[in-house]
């Protein structure tokens, strides 16, 4: 049996739950900005795969517009880390706490 | 045949090097697995023959996110204290898995309806008609994106910069 869309498909599930589990478990938020590229890459080998076995395009452009949020939210995430890291020495998510009452 | 051997050396490197990066304590090293991570995904488009795709995966993710990265762990200068788990880490695993196996139950499930015989050609120009092509193209989303990169840049300049 040949490598399928399903093989794809499944790659991509696999990729996600290991993002998902970096999420929600880790401390450190540059790991878990690290965690949410590896659940945007998922998101993309599924778009790719299913423009593939469906020959439609749109699949692709979508990707490209996931890559254009994806740089920059890194950015933009990457930066607020390091503006709380300046102000609390700290980058563990659990002791972001300014924003809770 | 290549194709699918090309492909389980691909997933596999992928699948570990995404496992390293959430298992390590050394976060300056699950920063480089990450890089690895993209590389593979770049192979994997070549694999489904996405090859515009592929490129722009090796110029963004593993050129611009993968310094971003190291650029912040190294200003943030975590690395003694490596990367620890916190208090949700069984939670984590559990809903990780229970949707991991939803997913693989729903996908073999399905009965996929894909086109059969597949060429494989060029995506560039299909990829520019789509996106720029009037009525039904993207061009709208397309400069949106512009504005949003363009807040983005001036968002990160404010945040990071000294008073």
């Amino acid at each position: 049996m040949g490598v399928g869309l399903e093989h794809f498909l499944i790659l991509s599930a696999v990729l996600f739950a290991i993002g998902l589990y970096g999420v929600l478990a880790k401390k450190n938020a540059v790991v878990i900005l690290m965690s949410i590229e590896i659940m945007l890459s998922a998101v993309n080998i599924a778009m790719v795969a299913f423009s593939r076995y469906s020959q439609s395009i749109t699949g692709q452009v979508f990707v490209i517009f996931i890559m254009v949020v994806a740089a920059a939210e890194a950015a933009v995430g990457l930066a607020l880390i390091i503006a709380i890291y300046r102000r609390r020495k700290t980058v563990d998510a659990e002791k972001f706490d300014l924003m809770k009452w | 045949m290549g194709l699918d051997i090309a492909f389980w050396i691909l997933a596999v490197v992928c699948v570990g090097a995404a496992l390293a990066v959430v298992l390590l304590r050394n976060i300056f090293r699950a920063a480089l697995f990450l890089v690895l991570c993209f590389f593979t995904v770049a192979g994997i488009y070549v694999a489904l023959g996405a090859d515009f795709l592929a490129g722009a995966q090796v110029l963004i993710y593993v050129g611009a996110i993968g310094v971003l990265i190291i650029f912040a762990i190294m200003l943030t200068r975590e690395s003694r204290q490596g990367s620890p788990s916190g208090r949700l880490r069984l939670p984590a695993l559990l809903i990780g898995l229970l949707f991991l196996v939803t997913m693989v139950f729903v996908v073999v499930g399905t009965d996929w309806s894909v086109v059969a015989e597949i060429p494989t050609e060029p995506t560039t120009s299909a990829i520019a008609q789509a996106l720029f092509s009037g009525e039904e193209g993207f061009v709208l989303a397309f400069e949106i994106a512009a504005a949003l990169i363009l807040a983005a840049i001036i968002g990160a300049i404010v945040l990071v910069r000294e008073k």
